[in-house]
């Protein structure tokens, strides 16, 4: 273990602390998404004017795009988490990065659907196989093959470690898909389609599009943090601590 | 030094000859992959109508994709038998370097199901109509573009040795690792069908060929390790 | 009203926008629940578990009565 790691550092990471760590942090997490996300979408739906040329139907944009910017951070993060966890074999980063992938994949899914609904009204078209799109395409199928695998194995360590190892290689291969896919649609000019958001983004369209940012990550660390929780407790099953939260729960 | 070259230049041949043999030993599965390619490209024609100018628009992409299915069944196999019988881990365990021993399993692993489906291509390549001058583009294309895939396939296969498996599973890992040998294989074919130059694509394949027969047994022996030891 | 129903219409493509809108709420309501469920099953079984551990316990202490 690295000892330029800062104590606190590893102390986070000892299961039990991280469960008071994250079950302290998460309400409020929770409650700023919640907040931040109606200011928001207050913005955006009813105080943002409508596109120029888009009419109403750009609005979809403030759920599309965070979606968009959360598929592809939290893939970031389960990537990061799965280096740490294979080369340190760290729990917590294990954890970390098998729980992302299920809210990841729910974000990659709300991006593709969002967008196919964007689409269809603003360039005829509910889908196109442009770079971008098929790549966001692959990241979903990279976020369901990596929880696939994480439940194929008995041992949820091992799981995790070759789910660790599945992530890690689909992080070297997006870049790739969206690389050849770019190549392919420049040899088969006819149709792309060029996939923007409204022409120009007043001052009124900006502020509810990163206020909505902002909201889906602190959605992600609450929700992240929840289901990390669950994980610890399932993980450490046998230890004291766990028990004594499954007795003071039960008088509830 | 050289002597240690040698002992592992005869480990490898033993691997390959071994695993040749045990092939060999049942050779009816070897052509399993080549009837459910044929019969798959039987297929299209029922499908689409048949049609001459459809056909041979299609015909270098279905092949393509077919190939890929096919390999795709067959990659379960490679190393099914001997998690079975505990001989994968004892090479996991054994002095040689894991790396070589594995890439010569998968190099036998492609001679026996990827190259009949090369030596066939052609057939289903006429079968759809595609034109005489392309035939050669496509067997180059599949020649550099099965190794990728098997090489690809390996390293997931071995994530999955000893988990209950689904064939399922395996499909959906391996797809986005596909696309883009998929995508550089059939624009060189198309791009030969067009009377463009189809040389750029097929560099691209062959340096991810290249790229992929140096990494891909060592991360096919870091995922076997994960895989096994737990 | 008339305000009311503007917005809900959106410029006519209220079709699109409102079912996005909706799918993504439903979606992220769900990975919300998901963990929730969970862990009450969880420490359900664990007590469960735990309560069972006990008796045996019990059991091997007390005195067993003859038949």
């Amino acid at each position: 273990m690295a000892n330029w790691i800062p104590l606190w550092l590893h102390k986070l990471s000892s299961p039990p602390t991280f469960y008071r760590f994250a079950g302290t942090l998460q309400p409020w997490a929770t409650a700023l998404a919640l907040l931040t996300g109606a200011i928001a979408l207050y913005g955006g739906l009813v105080l943002a004017p409508a596109d120029y040329q888009q009419g109403d139907a750009y609005r979809i944009i403030f759920i599309h795009v965070p979606s968009a910017w959360m598929s592809m951070f939290i893939y970031g993060v389960m990537g990061l988490a799965s280096f740490i966890a294979l080369v340190w074999r760290i729990k917590l980063a294990e954890v970390v990065a098998m729980e992302s992938a299920p809210i990841g994949a729910a974000f990659t899914f709300i991006t593709l659907v969002t967008g196919s609904l964007w689409g269809r009204p603003m360039w005829g078209t509910w889908w196109t196989w442009d770079a971008r799109l098929t790549s966001e395409l692959v990241l979903l199928f990279l976020f369901l093959g990596v929880i696939g695998l994480y439940h194929a194995f008995e041992d949820r360590r091992q799981g995790a470690r070759a789910a660790a190892f599945l992530a890690l290689i689909g992080i070297i291969n997006v870049p790739i898909v969206h690389f050849s896919v770019n190549w392919w649609n420049t040899l088969h000019q006819g149709s792309t389609v060029k996939v923007f958001g409204p022409s120009k983004m007043s001052g009124d369209m900006l502020w509810p599009l990163l206020l909505m940012m902002l909201a889906t990550k602190l959605y992600y660390i609450a929700s992240l943090f929840r289901r990390v929780r669950t994980d610890l407790l399932a993980m450490e099953n046998g230890k004291d601590w766990v028990r004594k939260i499954a007795e003071s729960e039960a008088d509830r | 030094m050289s002597e240690h070259a040698a002992s592992l230049s005869r480990a490898c041949a033993a691997m390959l000859r071994r695993d040749l043999l045990l092939a060999w030993r049942r050779r009816g599965d070897i052509a399993m992959p080549v009837l459910y390619a044929l019969i798959v490209t039987t297929l299209f024609p029922f499908a689409l109508g048949p049609e001459d100018t459809l056909l041979l628009r299609i015909a270098g992409g279905v092949v393509l994709v077919t190939v890929l299915l096919a390999m795709l069944l067959a990659l379960d196999a490679m190393f099914a038998s001997d998690i079975e019988d505990g001989s994968l881990e004892q090479l996991v365990l054994s002095p040689q370097p894991l790396a070589p021993m594995l890439g010569m399993k998968i190099l036998a692993h492609w001679i026996t199901t990827a190259l009949p489906l090369i030596v066939i291509s052609p057939l289903m390549a006429a079968m759809l109509h595609l034109p005489a001058a392309v035939i050669p583009v496509l067997m180059l294309a599949l020649l550099l573009a099965t190794p990728l895939l098997s090489l690809l396939g390996a390293v997931l296969v071995a994530l999955t040795a000893g988990t209950r498996r689904s064939g399922m599973l395996l499909a959906l890992m391996l797809l986005p690792l596909c696309v883009p040998a998929v995508i550089f294989a059939a624009g060189a074919v198309a791009a030969a069908q067009q009377g463009l130059p189809w040389l750029a694509p097929i560099s691209w394949l062959a340096a991810g060929l290249v790229l992929a027969v140096v990494l891909a047994p060592l991360a096919c022996a870091a995922a076997l390790r994960i895989a096994l030891d737990a | 009203m008339s305000a009311l129903h503007d917005f809900l219409a959106m410029g006519g493509y209220a079709a699109y926008v409102w079912p996005a809108y909706a799918l993504f709420f439903v979606v992220l309501v769900a990975d919300a629940i998901a963990p929730r469920a969970r862990r009450k099953r969880l420490l359900r079984e664990l007590r469960a578990r735990l309560a069972r551990q006990e008796a045996r316990q019990e059991k091997h202490r007390a005195p067993p009565s003859s038949p």
